[in-house]
């Protein structure tokens, strides 16, 4: 099974999005730990939605987009992690540790739909 | 209910610790079945204690730390004996040193761990379960319902290769440069094994089949990072990556297999496609002569690339082929060829490739040595003999499913 691990930061405090070395350090351990285990399939992280960012909403059929930044919204999507699991338990231990690297944070851990999910029955 | 979700979060934390508690503790006492014994202990202990006092913040450490408590007492219970035989027997073999617990890297001991359970003295059944069970965290009941077999023909097989592992006194070590080549093909076998299990399930199958192709991409890429400059390991990545990314698209909705060359390609994974090129890149940048998984991985590699079955690389693919026969040689091999060869010239010059081949004794009970030949039969026009060959073919296949289909083109061939 897949999961996507999605880290939403707040996006008015800038200094979150300018990593000291010792956090790019821990997140490099983390990102290395994740890889060796065979867990870690990709992820990227984002830039905050004042660095090219855009929103296309579509209503009734038609169409607006709006530049970034969104200011509505305090907590954005910052990046995410795609990682196999055999279980949620073993995906919210990942996400666990990934959430240990920073001191405000929420993580959502998603299980991704597979073929089986979307598929008619036969 | 709260103390199912303490044992599934117990689980969880097993399948991610279990490989470094086995390892790390294998490391103390030098022995990989009293080590897996032990990490089965902490194991234990904690379903007991875990429900009470909650999970640990760091459960590796603590798993490691009750197995290390155990692996303790009993070097010192194996010495008390020792002694006790030394002071009877009284011929002195003396100083053999005490074991000592110098805290080597994990890694060190995750390696040692993977030669170890893959030694070439265990049957492959047996390094299989050895394998999933040490390195993979799977319990004998899951192992016994991937590979549909009784669980205690799982049991058996893992005592068993304990058993060998202790009277071949096979060291807790990563092999000398002299024996690594034997000892690595080994552990590959073991890792191509398991995926290719996993791979050959069908719909309806039970989960933990298919989660067998999960578990070797696991442990290939675990070992990727083990041993990063062998060129074999990423190729056998590389091939699993690729063949795993058609996985949606190989079977249709009743569960019939879809032919390579049939299959909807959207379907095919693309992040894993990419996670395969990457890794086949690494180890053709790696090695010089590519060994046979690499090989192997750029044939699959052709196939990824094709956006439509009409852009395949056929010429290469044949050229590959030919590569994988001098490395490997096998009639099976040459078959492949003669296919890629046929797509790549046409018909006639597969043909002419195939019909040097049915003299082999290996392809004699072959089912697809005949449906090829009808394939290029068909194509050149010659629908009588293609009939005759599949309606062989079908009197030779095992496969219930695959036996309808080609009688079926064995009646279409002569009708159309």
């Amino acid at each position: 099974m897949r999961f996507m691990l999605m880290h939403k930061l707040d996006e008015s405090r800038p200094e979150l999005f300018r990593p000291t070395p010792e956090f790019m350090a821990a997140m490099g351990r983390f990102m290395q730990e994740a890889t060796e285990a065979g867990v870690l399939l990709t992820g990227e992280g984002l830039r905050p939605t004042s660095e090219g960012a855009a929103r296309i909403t579509v209503s009734d059929g038609k169409q607006t987009v709006t530049d970034g930044p969104f200011t509505e919204t305090k907590e954005l999507i910052a990046g995410f992690a795609l990682i196999q699991a055999a279980s949620l338990e073993e995906a919210v231990k990942w996400g666990r540790r990934f959430a240990e690297l920073f001191d405000d944070v929420e993580v959502d851990v998603r299980r991704v739909a597979e073929m089986a999910d979307v598929a008619p029955p036969a | 209910m709260a103390e199912a979700a303490t044992h599934r979060a117990v689980e969880a934390v097993w399948r991610i610790e279990a490989a470094r508690v086995v390892a790390g503790l294998a490391g103390v006492v030098r022995d990989i079945g009293v080590a897996e014994e032990l990490a089965q202990d902490a194991l234990v202990a904690a379903l007991e204690q875990w429900p009470e006092t909650g999970v640990p913040r760091n459960p590796g450490a603590w798993l490691m730390a009750v197995g290390k408590r155990r692996a303790i007492d009993l070097v010192r219970r194996r010495q008390r004996l020792e002694r006790r035989i030394e002071e009877i027997g009284r011929d002195l073999h003396d100083q053999e040193p005490a074991p000592e617990f110098v805290e080597d890297p994990i890694e060190d001991d995750l390696l040692r761990l993977v030669f170890t359970a893959c030694h070439p003295v265990v049957p492959p059944h047996g390094r299989v379960a050895l394998t999933l069970r040490m390195l993979g965290g799977l319990t004998t009941t899951e192992i016994a319902r991937a590979f549909l077999v009784p669980e205690s023909t799982v049991a058996q097989r893992i005592v068993r290769a304990k058993r060998t592992l202790a009277q071949a006194r096979v060291p807790f070590e990563v092999p000398g440069p002299g024996e690594r080549p034997e000892r690595l093909a080994s552990v590959l076998e073991v890792i191509y094994l398991v995926f290719n299990e996993g791979y050959s399930a069908t719909q309806g199958d039970d989960w933990m089949r298919p989660a067998l192709c999960e578990e070797a991409l696991r442990l290939g890429r675990v070992l990727a990072g083990l041993v990063p400059d062998e060129p074999e390991v990423h190729g056998l990545v590389a091939l699993m990556e690729i063949q795993a990314s058609r996985s949606a698209a190989r079977t249709g909705p009743s569960g019939e297999p879809i032919l390579l060359l049939d299959q909807d390609r959207s379907r095919w994974d693309r992040l894993l496609i990419r996670r395969g090129l990457a890794a086949l890149e690494r180890a053709e940048t790696l090695g010089d002569e590519p060994g046979p998984y690499t090989v192997q991985a750029a044939i699959a590699a052709c196939h990824a690339r094709a956006l439509r079955p009409e852009d395949t690389d056929w010429a290469r693919i044949a050229g590959l082929y030919g590569v994988l026969a001098e490395r490997s040689p096998s009639p099976v091999v040459e078959l492949n060829r003669a296919v890629a060869v046929s797509m790549a010239e046409g018909p006639a010059v597969g043909l002419a490739l195939v019909d040097g081949l049915t003299d082999e004794p290996a392809l004699r009970e072959y089912h697809l040595l005949p449906s090829v030949r009808g394939d290029l039969l068909v194509k050149l026009g010659r629908r009588e003999e293609a009939r005759a060959e599949f309606e062989r073919a079908a009197s030779l296949t095992r496969n219930e499913r695959e036996r309808t289909l080609l009688m079926e083109r064995a009646r279409a061939v002569t009708e159309s």
